[in-house]
């Protein structure tokens, strides 16, 4: 491999087969159609399959139920696609099923501009199901961290047991960009561990709540049970106060705790600066130019890229907002993840520079609105 | 198989089934078992998939693997667990409301002819929310939701998943003595199999409308359905037609990596736009003039605009040149705007209005543009294709460009073309390339 020029889309697509991925159900919607085009193609090359469902509802169904037979499983869809997987995300978050989900965002709500970017479903993945229970998202600002990104989330699916987020978008899925992927830096593959020489299998077997239980495939070694009630950590239904609150329990120790592994960010600290820019997906890359705009006009200001959403990486966060007067939070978005940065900015000033016009923010936009120049 | 025949599939370990007395499905889950032990299938390699209703509560009490998902998509993990692994047997039990709210899936799974075997313990009624109707509950019936009679007539499962194309159709009442024989033949067939039990529910239905055991043969006249074996159409399961479709797929060969074999003279981000109309080749022509600036050792991004209806209307693309790093990849003043199309002019009006000075437009000789204070440059590029093809347009425009700008050498233009393009096509354009170079004096 050298120098190509690829969409986001399909950068995502190689990096998943490179990832292992042999499983991926998916429904058309722009603009991530073109992964499920590259998938149906790639995947049976790699001894999977991969099927068009039906609707959006079915596709997560089969997802769900091959990632427990034993598959690395993808899907992709943009945000309308999301509502309709909604119901079954949450069933995967509490069955513990390893797989990723790619949201190519779009302009919404509704259909809105189906073919126009936007970053509109970032707190919508956040709080994708009830109850408050933690999900992981990433979101590439690239071509080249959508690749890198990808094997990520399998890594993190396959290491915690739960559904993983890709919150790309359409400025970055269909657009093409010269890349060189051979020269990524791309992380050691994980897989899930699996149960060794016990004599019954528990499917959500912890010691301490933070533990993350192996699995047995379906029509492996040993006899499996998934269920969608409340459960024990044999899976067996259960109505026991103490034992759904353990479960639950369990569910979020497992992510919160692995926060520090979890959290990936770029951070370009500069010393004095009492501005601070957080951004994310395509958005942080206004945000770079901004920055060079600035410090060419000799305003200091500090700039931190969030490849991890969720789980918040308070920690980086926090240490990047000391010393900081003013942060500005600019999204492609009436203002969705500048509520996590308001709770830990307090006593700072946050400002949103927010457009949901289906174009870009632009580096003056954040200059201008954010009153750094 | 173990070596000791299994005897049941059933665990003693969870007390009794948990269904109200005088339920068919106590009848139902039983013969599933005899059915089992008759097949004598090794428990791991048995799913049973439950939905949510009554039913769904039966997994738990097998000796085999058991999945229990969301109401309604019973079927879609069903399918998900053949589609991984399609030496598993895969028996769903669903209810008629799993098979109302997971209609689409009924119809699909039938379609596809996924092996999966699917019973439904049919009893007119929704009996795990208190009694409401179904898709099957006969006209006339007395439910929660249909007080007064219901109005609307019941779906005939049988007939649509025949209509749909399952392999195997069969209609039981749970009170046919050979019904653990009749589980054993659907679950033997190697695609699609479904089993319609009808059967009681003693809690809501069958008080409310006096339906006994014998008023089912009744009911089932009323509606002129039929009993027994209505479908049985053999034909290859999905997954082995899937692996034998898929072999036949010739492998695309991938394309070469950009090497840079040219030099540049881009100093800044540098941005371009060609406005046309569908049919011109607009995305594929930018595609490989941006590949072409690759090998020039330049930095590219492209973005496109056009209709979902694709092959109408307007085709704009937007390539961004620049010797570094490309961050911001919104063009907000073109340094270049090429127009090849009258839609194309329309759809860009605003942004041509809106050009800076330092702006050079090539236009078609023979489309109006709108008031602009950019360098306007009128061209025969329509003419120019005409005489070597329609389809190279806008390469023509495009080398056009290239020449009036010297952003980076002809040569470069051509080498992504006979890399990138079928030789056909790479003839043409190739030519395209040197009548578009010499429309620049």
């Amino acid at each position: 491999m050298g120098r190509e020029f690829l969409e986001g889309n399909e950068a995502i697509a190689r990096a998943a087969i490179g990832a292992g991925c042999n499983f991926f159900a998916g429904y058309p919607i722009t603009p991530s159609s073109s992964i499920l085009h590259y998938m149906l193609e790639w995947v049976p090359q790699n001894g999977g399959t991969a099927i068009q469902g039906e609707d959006e509802i079915a596709s997560m169904g089969f997802c769900i139920a091959a990632a427990m037979a034993g598959r690395k499983v993808l899907t992709a869809t943009s945000g309308p696609g999301i509502s309709l997987y909604s119901e079954n995300i949450g069933l995967a978050i509490m069955g513990e099923v390893p797989l990723v989900i790619v949201d190519v965002q779009r302009q919404g709500p509704a259909t809105g501009s189906a073919t126009k970017g936007a970053e509109s479903d970032i707190q919508f993945v956040h709080w994708v199901t009830s109850g408050g229970l933690p999900i992981i998202a990433l979101s590439p600002a690239t071509v080249c961290e959508a690749y890198s990104l990808t094997y990520q989330a399998f890594n993190l699916a396959e290491k915690y047991r739960t559904p993983v987020f890709l919150l790309t978008s359409k400025e970055i899925g269909v657009t093409r960009e010269s890349v060189d992927l051979s020269r990524i830096q791309l992380p050691p593959l994980i897989e899930r561990r699996r149960p060794v020489g016990a004599a019954e299998y528990a499917p959500h077997y912890f010691d301490r709540p933070s533990d993350v239980p192996p699995i047995s495939d379906f029509g492996g070694e040993y006899i499996s049970r998934f269920t969608t009630s409340t459960h024990d950590k044999l899976a067996n239904m259960t109505a026991d106060p103490a034992v759904i609150q353990e479960m639950i329990d369990h569910y979020k120790a497992k992510i919160d705790s692995a926060i520090d592994d979890i959290s990936l960010y770029e951070e370009d600290l500069q010393e004095g600066a009492e501005i601070l820019i957080v951004s994310y997906g395509i958005t942080s890359r206004s945000t770079k130019v901004a920055v060079r705009e600035a410090r060419q006009k000799g305003v200091q200001v500090s700039s931190l890229t969030l490849q991890t959403l969720f789980p918040v990486p308070e920690r980086a966060i926090k240490s990047a907002l000391k010393g900081i007067r003013k942060v500005i939070v600019p999204e492609m978005n009436m203002g969705l993840y500048i509520h996590e940065i308001q709770r830990l900015a307090c006593g700072m000033e946050v400002i949103g520079v927010n457009k949901m016009d289906t174009t870009l923010v632009s580096p003056r936009m954040i200059l201008e609105q954010g009153g750094v120049l | 198989m173990s070596r000791n025949p299994h005897t049941s599939y059933m665990t003693g370990e969870r007390g009794a089934l948990p269904f109200c007395p005088g339920c068919g499905h106590h009848i139902i889950v039983k013969s599933l078992d005899k059915a089992l032990v008759k097949l004598q299938k090794d428990p791991k390699e048995v799913v049973i998939v439950t939905d949510i209703g009554c039913i769904g509560l039966a997994d738990i009490y097998f000796t085999t693997n058991a999945f229990h998902g969301l109401h309604g998509r019973s079927i879609t993990y069903g399918c998900g667990l053949k589609l991984a692994r399609p030496d598993l047997t895969v028996i769903v039990l669903q209810g008629d409301g799993g098979c109302g709210i997971g209609g689409t899936h009924l119809l699909n799974v039938a379609r596809r002819n996924i092996g999966i075997t699917l019973i439904v313990g049919n009893n007119f009624n929704y009996g795990m929310t208190g009694g409401q109707h179904s898709v099957t509950t006969p006209t006339g019936g007395i439910t929660s939701t249909t007080p007064w009679g219901n109005v609307e007539g019941p779906m005939d499962l049988c007939g649509t998943a025949a209509a749909a194309g399952a392999s195997w159709v069969y209609r039981a009442t749970a009170f046919d003595k050979d019904l653990p024989d009749i589980i054993a033949r659907a679950i033997e067939q190697p695609g699609f199999s479904m089993l319609d039990v009808w059967e009681l529910c003693v809690a809501y239905y069958s008080p409310r409308n006096q339906v006994k055991k014998n008023d089912l043969m009744r009911l089932l006249d009323r509606h002129h359905l039929k009993t027994g074996l209505l479908a049985n159409t053999p034909r290859p399961e999905y997954s082995a037609q899937y692996r034998a479709a898929v072999e036949k797929r010739k492998q695309v060969t991938p394309k070469p990596p950009i090497t840079e074999k040219f030099s540049h003279s881009v100093t800044k981000q540098t941005g371009i736009v060609i406005a046309g109309a569908a049919g011109q080749k607009i995305k594929s022509t930018a595609t490989v003039f941006a590949q072409a600036a690759m090998f020039s050792g330049l930095e590219v991004t492209q973005k496109d605009d056009y209709p979902i209806t694709v092959m109408t209307g307007h085709s704009i693309a937007e390539i961004i040149l620049s010797p570094e790093t490309i961050d911001y990849t919104a063009i907000e003043s073109p340094d270049y705007f090429i127009v090849i199309s009258q839609e194309g002019a329309s759809r860009a009006r605003k942004r041509i209005e809106s050009l800076e000075e330092a702006c050079t437009v090539l236009v078609d000789r023979d489309i109006s543009l709108p008031e602009t204070r950019a360098k306007v440059e009128r061209l025969p590029f329509a003419q120019t294709s005409k005489e070597i093809g329609r389809l190279s347009i806008a390469t023509v425009a495009l080398a056009c460009l290239l020449r009036h700008s010297g952003v980076f050498p002809m040569e470069a233009l051509k080498e992504a073309i006979s890399t990138f393009q079928k030789s056909a096509i790479a003839e043409m354009n190739c030519k395209a390339v040197e009548a578009g170079a010499r429309l620049v004096p």
